[in-house]
C-alpha cells in the first residue's frame, strides 16, 4: 500500500515575529513495514537555517529559524511513503501479562533497556492508581499481554465518546477519565497510562490515518488529520501497535510520524516565536492512497 | 537550656554570665560537640575564636550580632527577595559566631569531596554517552531512564573536557560518633557559594583580630579558579571569552546571591529574554547589536533552559539554547542534564559505581540510602520505615518527605500503599543526628545543629574544594530539616591553615601586561532601560517631594491660609503633573484646607496612589532590585533608605502630620541627592550613565515645564511671592539672590530657569545634557541623517536658544494657552515622550517570548 501524503502547518501572527525556531517530527520513520521512499518540506518564507537530527527515539527532526519579521509562517511537508502487512501475533499465544510486567522490574536485561525507557512516567502522563483501577478489569489473572491489550482498547473504545470539544491539548488525564471523551491523542495517553499503571511498557505514536469515504462517495482532500496511538511491547516479538479510538490493531491504514513516551516527545510542529503577538495555527493534511 | 552557668541562680551581671557563657557552655547530649573534646576541653582550633569572645561581655556579643544584621540589611543581602508587593523580604540571617574546622579535618573532607565529584561527573558523563553503567547492570536502568532530570535531547551531545559538572556542591554533616556523611549532592546549580562569601566578609568585619590571627583561609582563590575554569570552557579561542550568569530572574529565592556572584567574577547578569539564538549561536542583546555569549553559567533549571526542545511550559529559559550547545558553539555550567547525577536515590549505588568507575573505596559514606525499586531494600525500608525518611527517589519539583516516625497508622498504610504502586519512585534514608556549634541566640551562646554545604570547581586535571564553606544552622535541637526557608541560619566557616594564609585577590590574575581599554562590555539593552527608569522615577521621586514641600510650606495653619493666591498655583502644578487630583477654586479653598492637607499627606505616604512618593520609591527599590549586580552597595544603602525615610513618620501627638511630612520630605529630597551624588561620582561616563541621566534630564524637563505652565498662568503671574516660590521649588533661590538684589521679576525667572544653560535646574541645560548623549548612542552614530530623535531634540533646543526672556515676560493679552511662553512650554513637554519613545523602539525593545502551539492530532471523527 502506497500512501502520498501532504501535512501543511500554517501560523499567522497579529504582530510580525522578529526570530522564530521551530523543530518539527513530520518524516515518516522507516519501521519493519514501513519505507518512507520521498520526503522534503518546504516552507514560506524560506528559513535562514535548517538542521537536521535525530533524537533519542530515532526520530528525524528539522529544526528550522527564522531571523527576519514575518507575520506567517508556512511548512508543508510531502511524503510517500510504503507500507507492507503488517504479521500481528496470535494475542492468545502471546505471554501473561504479569510475566511481561516482571521483566522490566530491575534488574532489566540489557536487551530490554529500549522498552525499558518506556515503563516509567513521562512529561505528560504520570501513572497513578487510578489508572491502574481503570486498567484491572482488562488484566484478569495470567491473561495473555494481548488479550489484555485488545481488551482495554474495546473498553476505552465503547466507554468513552469522541469529542473534539471535550478536551485540549493540556487536559490532564484525570479530567479525561473522569468525563470519559476526548480525542485521539486523550485515548491513547490513557492506554499508555493504564499499561504503565500494571508495569508495562507502552510507547506513544503520531502518524496519520487513511480515512475510506462512505460507500459511493469521492475521498475528500485535504479533511485527514494527524492521528495518534499506541504501541505495546511483546517479549519475542517486539512493538504491537493499537488504536484505542478506533478499536483495532494497526494495519495499512496508520502511517507511523514518529515515536515517543507521550505527546510532548513526538510534536509534529513545535515553535517558539519572539514577539507576534496573538496568533493562530491552521493544520491541513491530506492521505491520498497510491495504487 | 544549653546555656549552663555553674552559678545560675546568681544575678550577677549579665555581663559576667556571658564572659563565663563561653568556657561553660556544654555540648547537648546525643549530638556530636563541635566544640570540645569528651574530656570537655575547649578543640584546640576553637580556643582562639572562644578567647576572642571571652574578652567581650554580653551586650559586646550582642553588638556584633546586631552588627551583623545591620550590615546584612544594608548591603540588602537576602534569601527570598522581592514579593509583589513591593517588599525586600527575608533577609538573611547570619549567625556571628564562625564554624571552625581544622586544617586535618578540613584535609579528609576536601579529599573525599574530591573524589565524590569525580565520580559522580563520570556517572554523568556515562549517563549522557555510552550508558555502560546501565548496561552491565552497575546501575538500575530507572536511575537513568527513569529519571525526570535524564534530559533526552541532551543524550550524546559531548561536553567540553567530559566535565559537565563544572561546580559541585556537597552537605555533609556529623553524626554523634564524630564521622563526617553527606547528606546531598547538588549537581545541577549549587547555590549559596555568594552568601558563604557575603558571611565571610562581614564575620570578617566583626572579628578581625582573630580571623586574622587564628590564620583562616581565604575564599579569592577558589573563585579565582572558578573563572578560569568557565574561561577554558569557552568554545572560540578568544583572549577573553564571554561569560554570562543566567538568572531565573528576580522572584527566585536567591536571585540576591545570583547578582552579588555576577559583580563579583565579572559577568553579566541575564534573563533569558536578554539572550538571543541565530545560526546556532548565542548573543546577547546590548545597545550596539548582538555580541557573542561564550560560556553561560546557568542558575536556571536544566529543563526550563529552552523552551523549544526541552520543557514548553516556561517561557525562563532562551530557544534554540539546546540546538546551540549541540553544535558546539556555547558551553553551560553545569551542562544540561547534570541535576541526574544529585537523585537521593543514586547515593544507594556510589559505594559500588566508585569501585567501578574510580577503582576506589568511597572516602566519605553518603547517608543511609535504600532505593525501593529493588526488592530486597524495599522489603527492608518496609520493615524499618518508623525509623527512616520518605522522598522522592529522584528530584523532582514539589517533591514529598516523609518522617515514618511521624506517621499515623492510616498515613503509613497510605504511603506504603503507594510505594508498592510504584516503588521505583521512592527512596529511605536514615536520619543523622547533626553535631552542635556554639551559636549566638536571645542573648546567650547556645548549641544547635548544623550541616555545612562545601562548594567545588572543576579545574583542568580534577576539582578544588573551597576552603570554607556555608554552614547551616537548624532553627532548634529537633528539627530534622537545616532550611533557609524554614527559620534556619547560617553561619561562616572558618577552615584552619597549618602554614601561612595565601593572599589571592580576583583582580591581577596573570602576569601579562593588562591591555589597557576605557570602556567595558556593551551594556544589555534590558539594563540599559532599567537604568533609564531609575534615572526617571528618582527625579520623579525628587520633584515631587520639592514641590510637594513647597506646597505644605505655604499652607501651614500659622500662615492660615493667608498665602491663598500663592498656594492655589502650587496646587495647580501638581495637578497638573497627576500628583493632586482636583484643586478647589480660589473662594473655596480656605474651607477645604483640611481636604486639601489630606490630598497632599496621601501624595506622600499612600501606596495606592500611582505618583505618590511611596509609589516612586517602591518603583527605585523594585529596579534598584534589578540592577543589583550594577549598582554599588552604598547605592543600594541610599535606596533602601529612602523607605526607611518614609517609615520614619512620627505618629506621636507632639508632632503635627503636617510638620512631620515636611521632615519626611526633606529627608528624601537629601536622600535622593546623595543618590544623584553618587551615582555622578561613581559611574564612569558610559552607556550605563548615559541612560541614567536622559531619564533624568527627561523627567525634570517635564517637571520644570509644568511647573512654569501651570503656575505663572495665575493672574498673579508677576507677584514676588509667587515668584520666589516657583524658585524655590526649582532650587534656584541661592542663584537668584546671587544675580540680583531685586525683588523676583518675571523676565528674570524665566531667564534663569529656561534658558540659563548654566543653571543644572533649567531647561536649556537639561536640553544641552541630552543632546550630547544622544549623540552618543550607536544608533545616532551610524546613522548618516538626522534620526527623527535627535530632530525633535534640536528643534526645541534651538527654540529655547533664539527666545528672548524679556519678550516672554511682557503680558499678552487673550488665553495663557495662547502666549509665546506657553506654547514654547507645552512644546517642551510634548517632546518628551517622543524622545522616551524613540529611546524604546531604538534601545530597550526586547520582545517576550512565546510557544507558537503545539498542534494536537485532532483526526476527524472515525467512521463507526
Amino acid at each position: 500500500m502506497n500512501y502520498r501524503i501532504t501535512h501543511r502547518t500554517k501560523y499567522v501572527y497579529s504582530e510580525p515575529v522578529a526570530v522564530s525556531h521551530h523543530a518539527a517530527r513530520l518524516r515518516p520513520r522507516d519501521t519493519d513495514t514501513q519505507v518512507c521512499r520521498e520526503f522534503g518540506l518546504s516552507f514560506d518564507p524560506e528559513p535562514d537555517l535548517t538542521t537536521q537530527h535525530t533524537d533519542s527515539f530515532g526520530n528525524q527532526v528539522s529544526c528550522f529559524s527564522i531571523q527576519k519579521l514575518h507575520a506567517r509562517f508556512e511548512v508543508v511537508s510531502r511524503s510517500f511513503v510504503s507500507l507492507t502487512s503488517v504479521l500481528q501475533p496470535d494475542p492468545a499465544q502471546t505471554p501473561a501479562w504479569e510475566d511481561v510486567a516482571a521483566l522490566f522490574r530491575d534488574p532489566v536485561a540489557v536487551d530490554l533497556l529500549d522498552p525499558c525507557q518506556f515503563v516509567f512516567r513521562s512529561p505528560l502522563l504520570v501513572h497513578e492508581m487510578p489508572q491502574r483501577e481503570f486498567a484491572l478489569p482488562s488484566f484478569k489473572k495470567g491473561r495473555p499481554v494481548l488479550a489484555a491489550v485488545a481488551d482495554l482498547s474495546r473498553r476505552i473504545h465503547r466507554e468513552f465518546v469522541f469529542d473534539p470539544r471535550a478536551t485540549t491539548i493540556s487536559t490532564p488525564l484525570s479530567e479525561v477519565l473522569a468525563n470519559k471523551r476526548g480525542v485521539c491523542q486523550d485515548f491513547a495517553h490513557l492506554a499508555i497510562a493504564s499499561l504503565r499503571a500494571m508495569g508495562l511498557p507502552a510507547r506513544y505514536v503520531s502518524g496519520y490515518l487513511r480515512t475510506r469515504p462512505p460507500p459511493g462517495k469521492a475521498r475528500l482532500v485535504g479533511v485527514d488529520a494527524s492521528h495518534a496511538w499506541v504501541s505495546c511491547f511483546v517479549p519475542g516479538f517486539g512493538w504491537v501497535d493499537f488504536d484505542p479510538t478506533n478499536d483495532c490493531f494497526t494495519s495499512l491504514d496508520h502511517i507511523t510520524v514518529a515515536l515517543g513516551r507521550d505527546f510532548s516527545d513526538v510534536s509534529p510542529v513545535r515553535g517558539i516565536i519572539t514577539g507576534g503577538g496573538k496568533h493562530s495555527v491552521i493544520v491541513g493534511v491530506d492521505v491520498e492512497p497510491v495504487e | 537550656m544549653i546555656f549552663r552557668t555553674q552559678n545560675s541562680t546568681s544575678t550577677a551581671s549579665a555581663a559576667a554570665r556571658a564572659a563565663a557563657s563561653c568556657a561553660d557552655l556544654a555540648g547537648v547530649k546525643g549530638h556530636y560537640d563541635e566544640l570540645r573534646d569528651p574530656a570537655g576541653k575547649v578543640m584546640a582550633h576553637y580556643e582562639a575564636l572562644i578567647a576572642d569572645l571571652k574578652k567581650r561581655d554580653a551586650l559586646g556579643v550582642k553588638r556584633l550580632s546586631d552588627t551583623a544584621r545591620r550590615l546584612l540589611s544594608e548591603r540588602g543581602v537576602s534569601f527570598n527577595v522581592y514579593s509583589a508587593k513591593g517588599g525586600m523580604d527575608t533577609p538573611w540571617m547570619m549567625d556571628p559566631v564562625p564554624f571552625v574546622i581544622s586544617a586535618k579535618e578540613w584535609e579528609g573532607i576536601e579529599k573525599a569531596l574530591i573524589q565524590r565529584a569525580t565520580l559522580l561527573n563520570a556517572i554523568l558523563v556515562d549517563s549522557y554517552g555510552p550508558q555502560q553503567l546501565i548496561k552491565r547492570g552497575d546501575l538500575p536502568a530507572a536511575l537513568v531512564l527513569a529519571q525526570p532530570a535524564y534530559l533526552r535531547p541532551c543524550h550524546g551531545i559531548p561536553v567540553p573536557g567530559e566535565k559537565p559538572l563544572q561546580v559541585y556542591g556537597a552537605d555533609i554533616a556529623r553524626s554523634p560518633d564524630g564521622q563526617w556523611w553527606v547528606i546531598a549532592d547538588r549537581t545541577q546549580i549549587p547555590t549559596g557559594a555568594g552568601y558563604a562569601l557575603e558571611n565571610r566578609l562581614i564575620t570578617s568585619r566583626l572579628l578581625p583580630e582573630v580571623f586574622r590571627d587564628a590564620r583562616v583561609r581565604r575564599l579569592a582563590g577558589f573563585f579565582r579558579q572558578m573563572q578560569q575554569s568557565l574561561a577554558a570552557l569557552a568554545p572560540r579561542r578568544v583572549e577573553e571569552p564571554r561569560v554570562v550568569l543566567l538568572t531565573p530572574g528576580p522572584y527566585n529565592e536567591t536571585y540576591f546571591e545570583q547578582a552579588y556572584l555576577a559583580r563579583y567574577l565579572g559577568y553579566t547578569l541575564v534573563e533569558g529574554e536578554d539572550l538571543t539564538v541565530r545560526d546556532d549561536r548565542v548573543y546577547l542583546k546590548t545597545l550596539s547589536g548582538l555580541e557573542a555569549v561564550d560560556v553561560i553559567l546557568r542558575r536556571v533549571d536544566d529543563d526550563f533552559c529552552d523552551p523549544l526542545e526541552l520543557r514548553n511550559d516556561s517561557m525562563l529559559g532562551v530557544p534554540g539554547l539546546v540546538r546551540a550547545v549541540r553544535a558546539g558553539n556555547v558551553a553551560l555550567a553545569n551542562a544540561l542534564g547534570s541535576g541526574l547525577a544529585e537523585a537521593p536515590a543514586m547515593m544507594a549505588f556510589l559505594p559500588g559505581l566508585c569501585r567501578k568507575l574510580l577503582n576506589e573505596d568511597l572516602l566519605m559514606p553518603s547517608v543511609a540510602t535504600w532505593w525501593c525499586g529493588q526488592e530486597t531494600p524495599m522489603r527492608e525500608v518496609e520493615q524499618r520505615i518508623s525509623s527512616l525518611v520518605l522522598k522522592s527517589a529522584f528530584r523532582v519539583r514539589g517533591r514529598e518527605v516523609h518522617f515514618g516516625g511521624n506517621l499515623s497508622a492510616a498515613e503509613h498504610a497510605a504511603l506504603l500503599e503507594r510505594m508498592r504502586f510504584a516503588p521505583d519512585r521512592w527512596t529511605a534514608q536514615e536520619q543523622i543526628t547533626f553535631s552542635t556549634a556554639p551559636t549566638w541566640e536571645d542573648g546567650k551562646l547556645v548549641h544547635k545543629p548544623v550541616s555545612v554545604r562545601v562548594y567545588l570547581v572543576a579545574t583542568q586535571d580534577g576539582y578544588m574544594v573551597m576552603p570554607g564553606a556555608l554552614t547551616r544552622v537548624a532553627p532548634s535541637l529537633d528539627s530534622p530539616l537545616v532550611s533557609m526557608q524554614k527559620g534556619g541560619s547560617s553561619k561562616d566557616t572558618w577552615v584552619l591553615s597549618d602554614g601561612p594564609v595565601e593572599n589571592v585577590t580576583l583582580l591581577s590574575a596573570t602576569r601579562t601586561p593588562v591591555e589597557l581599554r576605557r570602556v567595558g562590555h556593551n551594556l544589555g539593552s534590558r539594563v540599559a532601560n532599567h537604568l533609564f527608569w531609575l534615572g526617571r522615577y528618582a527625579e520623579r521621586a525628587e520633584s515631587t517631594a520639592r514641590l510637594l514641600r513647597s506646597t505644605l510650606l505655604r499652607c501651614s495653619p500659622e500662615s492660615g491660609m493667608s498665602e491663598t493666591p500663592l498656594l492655589l498655583p502650587l496646587l495647580e502644578a501638581l495637578r497638573s503633573l497627576v500628583i493632586i487630583e482636583e484643586v478647589p477654586s480660589a473662594t473655596l479653598l480656605a474651607a477645604q484646607q483640611e481636604q486639601i492637607e489630606a490630598r497632599l499627606l496621601q501624595a506622600i505616604f499612600d501606596a495606592d496612589h500611582p505618583s505618590s512618593i511611596r509609589s516612586n520609591v517602591a518603583h527605585i527599590q523594585r529596579i534598584g532590585v534589578l540592577l543589583r549586580d550594577r549598582i554599588s552597595v552604598d547605592t543600594w544603602r541610599v535606596i533602601s533608605q529612602l523607605s526607611d525615610a518614609l517609615d520614619a513618620a512620627d505618629n506621636s501627638a507632639s508632632v503635627t502630620p503636617m510638620s512631620d511630612a515636611l521632615n519626611v520630605l526633606t529627608r528624601i529630597i537629601l536622600e535622593l541627592a546623595s543618590f544623584h551624588g553618587l551615582a555622578k561620582e561613581n559611574m564612569t561616563r558610559a552607556q550605563g550613565w548615559m541612560f541614567l541621566d536622559m531619564g533624568h534630564r527627561i523627567e525634570r524637563t517635564v517637571y520644570i515645564s509644568e511647573l512654569l505652565l501651570a503656575g505663572l498662568r495665575s493672574a498673579d503671574a508677576e507677584n514676588p511671592s509667587l515668584l520666589e516660590a516657583i524658585l524655590e521649588v526649582g532650587d534656584s533661590t541661592i542663584t537668584y539672590r546671587n544675580r540680583y538684589s531685586l525683588l523676583p521679576q518675571l523676565a528674570a525667572v524665566y531667564d534663569l530657569l529656561m534658558l540659563d544653560e548654566l543653571n543644572p535646574r533649567g531647561l536649556r541645560f537639561q536640553f544641552q545634557r541630552i543632546e550630547g548623549h544622544f549623540r552618543h548612542l550607536p544608533r545616532e552614530q551610524n546613522s548618516a541623517l538626522l534620526t527623527p530623535a535627535m530632530r525633535v531634540l534640536i528643534e526645541n533646543s534651538t527654540r529655547l536658544q533664539l527666545c528672548d526672556p524679556t519678550e516672554l515676560a511682557r503680558v499678552e493679552p487673550g488665553q495663557w494657552s495662547a502666549t509665546q511662553v506657553a506654547k514654547l512650554l507645552q512644546q517642551l513637554i510634548d517632546a518628551m515622550p517622543q524622545l522616551s519613545d524613540a529611546l524604546t523602539a531604538g534601545y530597550f525593545a526586547h520582545s517576550t517570548i512565546s510557544s507558537s502551539g503545539d498542534v494536537a492530532p485532532a483526526d476527524p471523527a472515525p467512521p463507526r
